[in-house]
């Protein structure tokens, strides 16, 4: 059962942020504020909002250790925080001193990462201590005095496990964890690794989700390289910059976010008389084969990332007719696009055109390892509210349900979650509504 | 609710400091030879540590089909590639290749991959505004197009060993990375096991691969006073229990196994070399750079997988031995971790943990990093299948307040059932894995 969502994006902390700027039609993509990003391909992102302070989302005695997060800790800290008050759980983090609803031994955590990137100036005032006459890098000055002036805990903040690690001290929780590492689909495996344990009663609770930040200059030009960014320059139309599933799509814009949801036993639940805010029905996991070696190129894995859609179909027992819309990646990158579009339209047959397709990466960004979550937060909502939010991106999208339009009132029973991502791991999550 | 499958190991592959193959490190691992060395990989010259313990010569070519597919994998997918094929080719999986490749899955606990270090730092010294004390946007890109390369950066993506070997293998199941630190393969091969049990999956590959001999990962470290900065012989450098231990020396390389259930090993007539027995998985929550010093954590982790395996970690088994007969420790060389891990047994087996032998292969090969549960694992299974157990080397002075057995300094001849390997990593994360003679 979901009893909590917490999400961090562009649009600011908490679910209730992310939620009424979808349906609003909003975007958060903008010229980077973090660094001068204007030669890049793509020089807008979704970043969030500057008043995010982390000081104040964790617990006073925590302070201190947030200087050794980088972002993406910063954002799954945040989350996290977010996603235990709307569970209405008592934690160390959210009150020390009082009686945890969860048992810390029975409270397990599993959250997506990326490749954190390090932070480029702070790494780099320490790199000029060790130039050579010439300009370049000297290896034996930096070895001997150089890298002195990295502060002694600098790897830390760089470790993916470090985002549950900061998570299981704030909020106690000594049970199951663990840190996926597969880019976009991250975060759907680190549900449904907490399904699983919640499932074969390793813990009564977990996080799960996912939190990441490519909004700094190695994010950025990784994904340029990969050939993953449109062209927006800053001063570009961002509302219309990712056109998902339409012919003139040319890539994605990059965002910064992620989220935790709480995922809990039922019983657990329903004794501490929990707002169940959605059923986990059925979870599933492949792996595509790519046209290259490194799973960037997905056009030719549809048939991988429809057999994930079935196989999360048959874990919760559904037929196709039972989904009535579905979160996919919808990235705008066109192999990504097509590889989705062909595994829906061999799913769910010429019904296709009419599932809605709710699409948030023209809203909020490519969030890497943070993208699950925003898209498992976002078909909670749908399924509490019965209502589809309002669409970014292109006037007419063939063969699916996906172009611009506003939100509108939906009924809807189950919702499908789609993530398959550069490397070519996929996962699906399918949600239903709460009885 | 059906019975849990028995889920066995019928291939394993390893490409380490100490070799490529089973054979040759399994027996240089008995002779208690060392695999460090200075470090080649880049002048290390003048950091605080100067040593590793390297792959020598990796080469993808004895183990791939077609080299040019795999022509921009980096170190870390080199390792993996090597590994996986071995295991792949010792379960008969490469001459009858596995029916349904959806039900044949993939977990590792690759580390991330080799930063192109000297391009990256000088696209930040050229870009660098010192008046601001940061690096200017413009300048940087520019830069970074000239120097940087679309290949390596993406390599260094963590599931990029995951997608070489699915490609290489044609395995199109669950595929999970996972990259919990030092407790990564570990926690790969638990999962894998977990997925295997729920029907998931007929077939995992699991294991991991990690190299950080690079100049951030050694500066990494160095900061943290995790490495050993020993001035002597780096073959004495790791000293795991011993006194005057300093730090972990560190290793690279790849550790893959093949897990299954018991039941598709019998179909395919596949040899089970040992049998997966429990999975414990903990974290310890407690700081960011310190282990609980009571254990629990470690603790928890072990108790879990023994209790999966219906152990009694208290009762002696009717032959009147002790309840498991080795446990590949985690024993890094590091202070804390050593006394730690030695709480930790103490507090799980309680009076008889000085009866079960407990030994750190680190000594020899170095700490593989997130790769490092993975060799470890298959150390046991060899302990198992050859009645050996792998010695704790440079244990020469001995901490009076370590006080079980170590296996010191030689190999040692042991009738060996069952077997317990830890992996602990920065962060917290603990992670156990029970294994046991497979017995039809």
């Amino acid at each position: 059962m979901v009893t909590g969502t917490g999400t961090a994006c562009g649009f600011g902390l908490g679910t209730d942020a992310l939620w009424s700027a979808l349906c609003e039609g909003r975007c958060a993509v903008a010229p980077v504020r973090a660094f001068d990003a204007s030669g890049f391909r793509c020089a807008q992102a979704a970043e969030l909002p500057a008043d995010f302070d982390i000081r104040q989302l964790v617990p006073k005695s925590y302070r201190k250790a947030t200087k050794v997060m980088a972002r993406d800790i910063e954002i799954a800290v945040g989350a996290a925080d977010a996603a235990v008050r709307d569970a209405g759980l008592v934690t160390k983090g959210t009150a020390e001193g009082s009686p945890p609803t969860i048992a810390p031994n029975r409270f397990g955590c599993h959250i997506g990462a990326g490749l954190i990137a390090c932070d480029v100036d702070e790494l780099t005032a320490a790199l000029v201590t060790s130039r050579t006459p010439a300009g370049g890098f000297d290896i034996n000055a930096w070895g001997s005095v150089g890298m002195t002036n990295l502060t002694p805990l600098w790897l830390l903040k760089y470790l993916p496990n470090m985002l549950a690690c900061h998570v299981t001290i704030i909020h106690d929780c000594h049970g199951p964890s663990n840190t996926i590492t597969c880019a976009e689909a991250s975060g759907l495996l680190s549900m449904g690794e907490s399904i699983r344990t919640v499932e074969r009663g390793a813990a009564d609770a977990c996080l799960a989700g996912g939190a990441e930040s490519k909004i700094n200059p190695m994010g950025l030009i990784r994904q340029q390289f990969a050939g993953r960014l449109c062209a927006l320059p800053a001063d570009g139309d961002a509302r219309t910059a990712v056109k998902p599933y339409a012919g003139e799509a040319d890539g994605s814009v990059l965002g910064e976010g992620g989220g935790l949801i709480v995922l809990e036993a039922e019983g657990t639940a329903r004794a501490r008389g929990a707002t169940i805010r959605a059923r986990v029905d059925g979870f599933a996991a492949g792996q595509c084969a790519c046209a290259d070696t490194v799973g960037l190129d997905l056009s030719g894995a549809a048939e991988d990332v429809a057999a994930a859609m079935s196989a999360a179909l048959r874990d919760a027992g559904l037929e196709p007719e039972s989904i009535d819309a579905i979160i996919p990646m919808g990235t705008g990158i066109p192999s990504t696009d097509a590889a989705e579009r062909t595994a829906f339209q061999s799913v769910f047959g010429p019904r296709t055109a009419a599932i809605p397709l709710v699409t948030i990466m023209p809203a909020v960004g490519n969030c890497g390892a943070g993208t699950g979550a925003l898209q498992a937060a976002v078909a909670v909502r749908c399924l509490e509210s019965q209502r589809l939010p309002a669409r970014l991106g292109a006037s007419s999208t063939d063969g699916v349900l996906a172009q611009a339009a506003p939100s509108s009132a939906a009924p809807l029973r189950h919702v499908m979650v789609v993530s398959a991502g550069l490397g070519g791991q996929v996962a699906v999550l399918i949600l239903g509504r709460a009885a | 609710m059906s019975a849990t499958p028995r889920i066995v190991v019928t291939g394993m592959g390893w490409v380490t400091p100490l070799g490529n193959d089973i054979d040759s490190v399994w027996s240089r691992l008995m002779a208690s030879a060392s695999g460090m060395a200075p470090i080649t990989r880049f002048d290390a010259s003048t950091f605080p540590t100067t040593f590793a313990a390297e792959v020598r010569e990796p080469s993808m070519a004895p183990f791939v089909a077609d080299e040019r597919v795999h022509a921009h994998a980096g170190l870390n997918s080199m390792f993996a590639l090597g590994a996986a094929v071995q295991a792949w080719r010792m379960a008969g999986l490469a001459t009858r290749r596995p029916t349904d490749p959806r039900r044949v899955g993939l977990y590792l606990g690759a580390g991330e991959g080799v930063l192109d270090t000297i391009n990256f730092f000088e696209t930040n010294i050229a870009s660098w505004d010192a008046g601001s004390q940061r690096c200017d946007g413009r300048k940087w890109i520019e830069a970074a197009k000239g120097r940087l390369s679309a290949a390596r950066e993406i390599e260094q993506e963590p599931n990029m060993p995951l997608a070489h070997i699915a490609r290489e293998l044609g395995i199109r199941g669950p595929a999970f990375n996972c990259l919990t630190a030092c407790a990564a393969s570990t926690q790969a091969i638990g999962e894998a096991y977990s997925i295997i049990q729920r029907g998931d999956a007929d077939v995992m590959v699991a294991g991991g691969t990690h190299t950080m001999v690079h100049p951030l990962g050694v500066t990494g470290f160095n900061r943290l006073t995790a490495l050993s900065t020993f001035k002597g012989d780096p073959t004495k450098a790791s000293r795991p229990f011993s006194i005057d231990r300093d730090g972990f020396v560190m290793g690279e390389g790849s550790g893959m196994v093949v897990l299954e259930t018991l039941d598709h090993a019998l179909a395919r007539g596949a040899r089970p070399l040992a049998e997966v027995a429990g999975y414990g998985s903990s974290a310890d929550a407690f700081r960011i750079t310190d282990i609980q010093p009571d254990g629990r954590g470690a603790a928890a982790a072990m108790l879990q997988a023994l209790d999966q395996a219906g152990i009694d970690p208290h009762a002696t088994r009717p032959d009147g031995r002790a309840p498991i007969d080795y446990i590949s420790a985690h024993g890094t060389g590091t202070k804390e971790n050593d006394s730690i891990e030695t709480v930790a047994v103490k507090r799980v087996f309680g009076e008889l943990a000085p009866r079960i032998p407990m030994s750190s292969i680190k000594g020899m090969m170095g700490h593989l990093i997130a790769a490092a549960g993975a060799v470890e694992f298959m150390t046991c299974v060899l302990a198992i299948e050859r009645g050996m157990l792998p010695p704790t080397i440079n244990h020469d002075r001995k901490d009076p307040e370590l006080d079980l057995d170590y296996v010191s300094n030689v190999a040692r001849a042991a009738k060996v059932d069952i077997c317990l390997s830890n992996s602990f990593g920065f962060g917290g994360q603990n992670d156990t894995v029970v294994v046991r003679r497979f017995e039809g």
